[in-house]
């Protein structure tokens, strides 16, 4: 049995991991993000002393909390996932996919997970500069976990540092791959959304409570702190974004090609971009193209005179290279998510300019009419990562590994109906979690500053109340 | 060393120990939370015991995956795949414990509350027994082809020794809870002495599992003959170690009685990869299919270079991890406690 309800072991292997790292991703930047945001804001509450930075640290602490959990659970099955559902993967790639996840794990993760369990529960227990250490070193972790995750990701996408034995990749030049030019960039970009995320978050929810003219003195600072953020996030993403662009352009040709769905070369000697396209696979052409000239020049080589390979031509460059098979990724989705994500993030951007220039009038207390907008914001970069992974993972399809191994050849030989029923019990898991998350967090984050539910005096819980005001 | 495949499978193996021990009064605390816990504040205390420590403990199993991955790649992929319905049940059972405990104490009502206690029960169950179940069938074999894929039905991998195999650790998991209690909860409690009976009873039912367990796999194929020196001498220590708890809770000696049973974990794991050395997961199917320590590990360079971290980062986490044991060292009390509105 290869199939069942019509679904291959590859079909529904495919769809778990797209599931598991999505929803993942929920979770993982808005770590990177937030921790950083707190660190920084209890360095200002360590400096100036002032028991109410000290609350809103431990306000935001308690919500970075919530999704902690949950980004750590799922990282499990992250990781898990290339063994059970990718067999030919884990064999093939092992000896070097597998240096920088261990590296996540020992340089990141125990950090984070043993860091963040002494910051939240030893309050208490612990000097204020150890406290304010153990939440920097929780922010280190995070990002640290960010670097090799996307270092192990960026080989995938552009191999370097290997030499092929007995059929399997096998690791050089171990400096090679840290140094991958694509990885760089590529972390540069998720660290700048990550930031947005959280971000964005921040500004959500300090607005709520500004509007509301509680505790103004403190998520005045939470905002501020939020805004910087967001500006270096949001102009961050754009700008490494470009670069990306044009390094796709040169390792990843077709996957650029499907990002703008340019089917043919163009003729002449500039690129046009479309604006909007309906592209068929089918057709192997856009059904209705509205193209702007000499933009896809400029977005792929910053000049007006150059241009890409189309995805026919690509096509025949790869079968010419790779034997015959079909080389060209589904095209019309990771045109659209390209372009979704692009448009977030130049949304994020003018939002967060709309506050720069609100803070130099010197009306940033008050959320201003852009206020319904400002609550729905912390949607738009997750919706932007989702559309990101959306479009650079399928862009690269069929390679697994680009160039040197195929989805389709890295797929455990599975029965088909372990893997549905797998995939039926993630996503009820996930669906739930996502829903609890969403739900503790609006419920946490409306309800402010105030005493704990609960008090123990053996480890302290939740609590974000100063002694003096506990009555 | 020069033979960084077999030391790398004895860093495997430390790890799993580490891991077992570690998470294993998770589990077992999860697992006797509904015996031993009566009222709100007991239920509360009880998981304060495992609060600040369950994720970091949890990591120990990520770097578990992280190094078999990294140095044993075909093993990561072959073993995953054939036991795939035990890995993701393993999985989905992680997820809903994690946020049990952390979601619990989130909102005071009392379905909510009891729904995370149910949640948490299971899923501390689950894994305790599947990590036996596996380990059983790693030490068993499993019917692996010329290409290292398996091929055998989902339930080659449910048989008396798997089963018997998961007993064992459940047991060894939840004794070790009880034993974890006694040295982290008030000595005063009712709940303390409620832990020293469980640990009583789950110190008998785990030696006989576990002695069962050892018996099954001796008689059945000589599984754990093959050691080739001195084959008696892990499952010696694990029975001394049984006889040491007994003696410990009768001297009420909470902290050697703690010690005890993480010693048991600690020579049970090594029992399981010392039998299993030089492979790593036998082939049921004929020797020349066999894993082993050295036809499936990753190229010296990958492995130097996996040396090199692990020196670096191992020691630094093991200090790290201990201090934060020794942070939250103070015994945790169940009573005398304000609790505004957690009564039930």
């Amino acid at each position: 049995m290869n199939e069942i309800l019509g679904f291959s072991t590859l079909d529904l292997s495919r769809f778990q991991f797209a599931t598991t790292s999505i929803f993942h991703y929920f979770f993982v930047p808005f770590t990177v993000g937030f921790a950083l945001i707190i660190a920084i804001l209890q360095t200002l509450a360590y400096r100036s002393g002032d028991p109410k930075l000290e609350n809103l640290t431990r306000f935001f602490g308690h919500l970075f909390f919530i999704n902690f959990a949950v980004g750590v659970v799922t990282g499990i099955v992250q990781e898990f996932q290339f063994g059970m559902n990718w067999q030919g993967f884990s064999n093939f790639v092992g000896n070097i996919f597998g240096i920088p996840l261990a590296l996540e794990v020992l340089m990141a993760f125990f950090l984070e997970s043993t860091f963040l369990g002494l910051w939240w529960f030893g309050k208490d227990r612990l000097p204020a500069w150890a406290s304010l250490a153990s939440i920097w070193i929780v922010a280190a972790g995070t990002t640290i976990s960010a670097f090799w995750i996307i270092i192990a990701n960026a080989w995938m996408q552009h191999p370097v540092g290997f030499e092929i034995k007995d059929g399997r990749a096998v690791m050089t030049d171990a400096w090679a791959i840290v140094t991958n030019p694509k990885g760089l960039e590529w972390f540069a970009h998720i660290w700048a959304g990550s930031l947005t995320v959280a971000a964005f978050f921040v500004l959500a929810v300090s607005a709520y409570h500004l509007r509301r003219r509680a505790n103004v003195e403190a998520f005045r600072v939470s905002f501020r702190v939020a805004l910087i953020t967001a500006l270096i996030g949001s102009g961050g993403v754009i700008l490494a974004g470009h670069e990306q662009g044009q390094s796709a352009v040169r390792d990843q040709p077709m996957k650029y090609a499907a990002f703008s769905a340019l089917w043919d070369t163009p003729e002449g000697n500039q690129m046009p971009e479309s604006l909007v396209a309906l592209p068929s696979n089918a057709a192997r052409e856009n059904r209705f193209e509205l193209s702007v000239p000499y933009v896809g020049s400029f977005l792929a080589f910053n000049n007006f005179t150059e241009k890409a390979k189309g995805i026919n031509d690509l096509q025949k460059e790869y079968e010419a290279k790779y034997g015959p098979g079909n080389y060209t990724p589904w095209v019309w989705p990771v045109y659209w998510s390209f372009r979704v994500m692009v448009g977030l993030g130049f949304l994020m951007l003018l939002v967060t300019l709309v506050y720069v220039w609100r803070w130099r009038q010197g009306k940033l207390d008050d959320p201003g009419r852009l206020y319904p907008l400002l609550l729905a914001m912390p949607l738009a970069p997750h919706l932007a990562n989702f559309s990101g992974w959306i479009a650079t993972e399928m862009g690269r399809q069929p390679w697994i590994v680009q160039g040197l191994l195929r989805t389709g050849d890295a797929v455990s030989q599975l029965n088909p109906l372990w893997v549905l029923l797998s995939l039926a019990a993630f996503w009820v898991v996930y669906l739930t979690l996502i829903g609890l998350d969403v739900f503790l967090l609006t419920r946490t984050a409306r309800a402010g500053m105030h005493e704990p539910d609960v008090e123990t005096p053996s480890v302290p819980a939740p609590d974000y109340v100063p002694e003096g005001a506990r009555a | 060393m020069t033979d960084l495949p077999t030391l790398w499978f004895i860093l495997t193996a430390a790890i799993f120990a580490i891991y077992f021990f570690l998470d294993g009064f998770d589990f077992g605390v999860g697992a006797l939370q509904p015996f031993l816990a009566r009222s709100e504040a007991e239920r509360r205390a009880m998981i304060r015991t495992v609060g600040p420590f369950w994720a970091a403990n949890e990591v120990w199993v990520i770097l578990a995956a992280g190094v078999i991955f990294a140095a044993f790649p075909h093993w990561y992929g072959t073993l995953m795949t054939a036991l795939y319905p035990e890995f993701a049940l393993i999985l989905l059972a992680l997820i809903g414990r994690g946020v049990a405990f952390e979601y619990r104490a989130e909102i005071n009502h009392r379905r909510w509350r009891t729904f995370w206690d149910v949640t948490s029960f299971v899923t501390n169950l689950l894994p305790a027994f599947l990590w036996g179940a596996i380990m059983a069938n790693m030490v068993r074999g499993l019917p692996i082809d010329a290409t290292g894929r398996f091929d055998g039905s989902l339930l080659y991998s449910v048989n008396t020794f798997s089963v018997l195999g998961g007993l064992a650790t459940l047991s060894l998991f939840i004794l070790h809870g009880a034993t974890y209690l006694l040295l982290r909860l008030d000595d005063n409690d009712v709940l303390h002495g409620r832990a020293r009976r469980a640990a009583l009873i789950w110190g008998a039912v785990a030696s006989a599992l576990v002695l069962a367990f050892v018996y099954q796999g001796f008689i059945r194929t000589g599984l754990f003959g093959t050691f080739g020196f001195q084959e008696w001498l892990f499952p010696l220590a694990a029975a001394v170690n049984l006889g040491l708890i007994w003696l410990a809770l009768t001297l009420k000696r909470d902290a050697l009685a703690f010690a005890a049973t993480g010693l048991t974990i600690v020579f049970s794991t090594a029992t399981i990869f010392g039998s299993l050395y030089p492979n790593v997961l036998p082939s049921t199917l004929g020797d020349a299919y066999n894993l082993t320590v050295q036809n499936t590990a990753s190229e010296p360079y990958t492995l130097r270079l996996l040396t090199w971290v692990g020196a670096a980062f191992l020691p630094l986490i093991i200090g790290y991890q201990a201090w934060n044991f020794y942070v939250f060292r103070q015994r945790i009390r169940a009573h005398d406690e304000k609790i505004p509105g957690g009564h039930d």
